[in-house]
C-alpha cells in the first residue's frame, strides 16, 4: 500500500467540453494539510468537484488513487463511505429536511456501508450535541431545515459541523473562508483544527491567505490555468500575499 | 444527458408488498348491474324496504348519467356490466360469528389489529385504535365497539348501522353527497356495501382514534363502500382510513362515498393513507379510485380537516370537500399525492364558503415521477353571505425526472366582495445539486430522493396521527422505488 492517502496523477477534466484541469498531479500523506491556492478560474473548484464525483465533470485523462483505490470509479456516496468529504463552497438548501434527519440519514448510511448497526437515538443525540458545540451551534440548529435561510457564515459552520459528525479521513475544504467574517472564520478554523490528526489529511482550497493564518498548511500548491505551477512550504503563502499570482508560474 | 439524470430516469419494477391474494371461500352475486342485482344485494344484507327503494331510485338516475370527462386523465374504458358488485367471504354456518383464520392472517400481515388486545389490570394502551376491517364487500370485524358505546359512541359497519340505528342512517344518508351528485356517487348509491358508520354524541370527545381498513381481494370485483361520520354538537373525533389490494393485470374499480356531518362546535379530523395497488411499471393493472368525499360544517364554530397521502391507484379521481355552512366554521385540506410510473392522479378539494367568517386552508403537494401525470384541481367558492370569509391555498408540484407531468387547475368563484382568497403555487424539480450534496454525505440516490420528498411533504405529514405519519413516510419512499435506480 502506498504511503499516500491521496495520489492525483496527471488529472485532466472538462466541463461542457471545455478542458479546465490540464494535468494536475499531487500526493498527500496522512497527517498533512495541503493548501491549493490560485486566481479565479484556475480550476480550484473543478478539482474539488472532480474528487467528490460531481456529475457533469468529465475526467478525460489521469488517475486518482484514494487509499490505493481507484477513486474515479466510485459514485459520490461510495467516495464518502471510503472516507472522503467535501465542504461545499455553495451548500445546497433542502427544504423540509431538518439537520437532525439529514445527519441521521448520513451517519447511518455510512455505518451501514461499513457493516455497522445504526446509532441508537441516545448515541446519535449525544454525538450531535458534541459536534454542534464544536462549531458553536445552539440547540435549535438541529431542528432547522437544511441550509434554508442560513446566513453565509451559518452555511459554512454547518459544513464543518457535518465534517465533524462524519469524521472523514480526507477532507476537501472548498473556499470555506469565502463570505465569512473574522469571528465565523475563527470558529470554522478552530473546528477544522480540532479534527486534525496523524491519520487524516485535508486539502484547503482558498483564494486568500486569511484562512491559512488559522489553518496552517504543510504544503502549498499554486494552481494556474489548470496546472500546478509551484509547490512549496508555508512561505509560498507570504510570497503570494506580497507579489500576487502574476509573478508565479512557468 | 448527465449521469444523475440517467439515474433518475431509469426504471425498475415497483415493490408493492401488499399485493398478495387471500385464498378464502367467497360468495358472489352474478356479474353486471341491473335491478335484479340490486335487489339481490339488498336481500343478502336483509335491508329494510326504504333502503332498497333508495338504491333503486339511485340506479334509475345513474342509468341516465354519463361519466365525467373533465379530469386530466386517460381513464381506461370501464364495462359496468363486466364487474361483480358484491363479494364476501363465506362464514361457516355452524360458527357464523368467528373470524376465518385466513382473514385474521390477512389483516395480521397488513398490520391491522382486528382483535382487541387483552387489557391487563385495566390499563389500556394510549395509542389504541378502533378498527373496522372491510374485506371486499363486507366488514369482517369492528373492534372496541363496546368500549366506545359506553360513551354513547356508535362505531360499526354500515350494514349494522342500518339495522341498529336506522333513524340516524336515514337522517344523514345522502344528506351531504346527494344520489345524483355525480356518476360514480350515483353508482355507489345503487350497490354500496360496507364502509363504516361513526356517530359521536353531543359533547363527547372520542377517546381513541377510529379507523377503517379497506381490502380488495377477489378478482373481477369492485369495491363500493359507504362511510358516514356524524359528530354531534361539541363532539370530536379523529378518523383514519387505509386501503390495499392484490396485484393484478386487470384494473379494479373502487367507487366509494364518504359523508361527514359536523354539527355546532364539533371537530372532525379525517386522515387517509391511500395505498391501492398502483399498477406495474409498464402501467398494467391497478385500482381505478373514483371517489366522492364530502363533509359539511353544519353548525357554527365547527371544524373539519382532511389530510390525505395518496400514493396508490392507477387512477385517482378524488376531491375531499367541505361545505362551510355554519358561521365561523373552518376546514383544512392537506394533501400529498405521489404518482410514479404510469399512475394518474387528478385530486384536490372544494371549499364552499356559505357562512360568515368561515375559514379554509388548502395545502397541496403533488409529486410526479416516472411517466405519471399529477393534477391538483380545486374550487374555492365564496357565497353571498360569506362576509369576512377567508381562504388560503398553496399548491406545490415537485417533478422527478423529465417525463412526468404536473398540472394545477385552481378555480376561485368569489360572489362576495368582503371575502378574501389567496392562492400561491410553485413548481420545482429535485435538482442535481441537491442529489449530489446528499450523495456526497454518503446517502445513496434513492434514499436521497426519499429524504427530499419527505422534506417537501413534511407540512402535510406532520398533520397525520403519529403512527400513520411514520407509515406514510415509509410509503412515500417505497412508492418512489424505481424512480431512481
Amino acid at each position: 500500500m502506498s504511503e499516500y492517502l491521496l495520489e492525483i496523477n496527471d488529472l485532466h477534466a472538462s466541463v461542457s467540453g471545455k478542458e479546465i484541469l490540464k494535468g494536475v498531479s499531487l500526493c498527500i500523506a496522512p497527517g498533512e494539510v495541503h493548501a491549493v491556492m490560485g486566481p479565479n478560474g484556475a480550476g480550484k473548484s473543478t478539482l474539488s468537484a472532480v474528487l467528490a464525483g460531481r456529475p457533469d465533470y468529465e475526467v478525460t485523462a489521469g488517475t486518482v488513487l484514494f487509499r490505493g483505490r481507484d477513486l474515479l470509479a466510485l459514485s459520490p456516496e461510495e467516495r464518502s463511505w471510503a472516507g472522503l468529504f467535501l465542504s461545499f463552497q455553495y451548500p445546497v438548501e433542502i427544504p423540509g429536511v431538518s439537520i437532525t434527519n439529514f445527519m441521521k440519514a448520513a451517519v447511518n448510511a455510512r455505518r451501514k456501508a461499513r457493516g455497522l448497526p445504526e446509532l441508537s437515538a441516545a448515541e446519535f443525540l449525544k454525538l450531535m450535541k458534541e459536534k454542534m458545540a464544536l462549531v458553536q451551534m445552539k440547540g435549535e440548529f438541529a431542528r432547522r431545515e437544511l441550509n434554508v435561510g442560513f446566513s453565509g457564515g451559518e452555511k459554512k459552520r454547518n459544513e464543518i459541523f457535518q465534517m465533524a459528525m462524519i469524521d472523514p479521513l480526507f477532507s476537501i475544504l472548498d473556499e470555506t473562508d469565502s463570505g465569512l467574517d473574522v469571528d465565523a472564520l475563527r470558529i470554522v478554523a478552530d473546528g477544522v483544527n480540532a479534527l486534525r490528526s496523524p491519520e487524516k489529511a485535508a486539502i484547503v482550497i482558498t483564494h486568500y491567505k486569511r484562512l491559512l493564518d488559522y489553518i496552517r498548511p504543510d504544503v502549498v500548491h499554486i494552481l494556474k490555468e489548470g496546472r500546478i505551477v509551484r509547490t512549496g512550504g508555508p512561505e509560498l503563502v507570504e510570497q503570494i500575499e506580497k507579489e500576487g499570482y502574476e509573478g508565479i508560474g512557468a | 444527458m448527465s449521469r444523475s439524470n440517467q439515474t433518475i430516469d431509469r426504471f425498475t419494477s415497483q415493490e408493492y408488498k401488499e399485493g398478495f391474494v387471500t385464498q378464502v371461500a367467497q360468495e358472489f352475486v352474478p356479474k353486471g348491474l341491473s335491478e335484479e342485482i340490486i335487489r339481490l344485494i339488498s336481500a343478502k344484507k336483509d335491508e329494510p324496504d326504504w333502503l332498497l327503494q333508495f338504491r333503486l331510485d339511485a340506479f334509475r338516475r345513474w342509468q341516465k348519467m354519463t361519466p365525467p370527462s373533465w379530469g386530466h386523465l386517460h381513464l381506461p374504458p370501464i364495462d359496468f356490466q363486466d364487474i361483480i358488485y358484491y363479494a364476501a367471504p363465506k362464514r361457516p354456518e355452524d360458527r357464523p360469528k368467528e373470524i376465518d383464520p385466513a382473514l385474521q392472517e390477512t389483516f395480521d400481515k397488513l398490520g391491522i389489529p382486528i382483535r382487541e388486545r387483552e387489557v391487563l389490570a385495566g390499563v389500556r394502551d394510549k395509542r389504541e385504535v378502533a378498527v373496522d376491517a372491510v374485506f371486499d364487500s363486507v366488514s369482517v370485524a369492528t373492534t372496541f365497539r363496546k368500549t366506545l358505546s359506553e360513551q354513547g359512541i356508535i362505531f360499526c359497519s354500515f350494514s349494522e348501522a342500518v339495522h341498529e340505528h336506522p333513524d340516524l342512517v336515514r337522517k344523514y344518508l345522502a344528506s351531504v353527497v346527494p344520489v345524483g351528485d355525480n356518476f360514480y356517487a350515483a353508482l355507489n348509491s345503487d350497490v354500496f356495501s360496507d364502509g363504516s358508520f361513526c356517530y359521536v354524541p353531543k359533547g363527547v370527545k372520542c377517546p381513541m382514534d377510529l379507523s377503517s381498513y379497506f381490502r380488495i381481494n377477489a378478482s373481477g370485483t369492485g369495491q363500493f363502500e359507504r362511510t358516514l361520520i356524524v359528530a354531534d354538537e361539541g363532539a370530536s373525533l379523529s378518523y383514519m382510513e387505509g386501503c390495499t389490494a392484490p396485484m393484478r393485470d386487470e384494473h379494479q374499480l373502487h367507487a366509494a362515498v364518504v359523508e361527514i356531518v359536523v354539527e355546532k362546535d364539533a371537530d372532525v379530523r379525517y386522515s387517509t393513507v391511500q395505498n391501492w395497488y398502483p399498477g406495474d411499471a409498464e402501467g398494467r393493472g391497478g385500482i381505478l379510485n373514483l371517489v366522492t368525499k364530502r363533509g359539511i360544517c353544519r353548525g357554527s364554530g365547527s371544524h373539519l380537516s382532511w389530510t390525505q397521502v395518496e400514493t396508490g391507484s392507477a387512477v385517482t379521481w378524488k376531491y375531499p370537500s367541505t361545505i362551510l355552512k355554519g358561521d365561523f366554521s373552518s376546514s383544512e385540506f392537506y394533501s400529498v399525492a405521489l404518482t410514479n410510473n404510469f399512475q394518474q392522479a387528478d385530486t384536490g378539494t372544494k371549499m364552499i364558503h356559505l357562512g360568515r367568517g368561515t375559514r379554509s386552508r388548502i395545502v397541496s403537494k403533488g409529486i410526479s415521477a416516472g411517466r405519471s401525470e399529477n393534477s391538483y384541481r380545486g374550487l374555492v367558492q365564496m357565497g353571498p353571505a360569506a362576509d369576512g370569509a377567508r381562504n388560503y391555498s398553496q399548491c406545490d408540484s415537485l417533478l422527478i425526472g423529465s417525463r412526468c407531468g404536473a398540472h394545477t387547475f385552481p378555480v376561485i368563484k368569489g360572489a362576495n366582495p368582503r371575502a378574501t382568497v389567496e392562492h400561491e403555487a410553485t413548481t420545482s424539480k429535485i435538482s442535481e445539486d441537491q442529489l449530489f450534496y446528499l450523495q456526497s454525505r454518503g446517502i445513496a440516490p434513492e434514499e436521497a430522493v426519499a429524504l427530499i420528498v419527505n422534506g417537501y411533504a413534511r407540512e402535510v405529514l406532520q398533520r397525520l396521527p403519529m403512527e400513520f405519519a411514520v407509515e406514510a413516510q415509509k410509503l412515500l419512499s417505497v412508492s418512489l422505488e424505481g424512480a431512481v435506480g
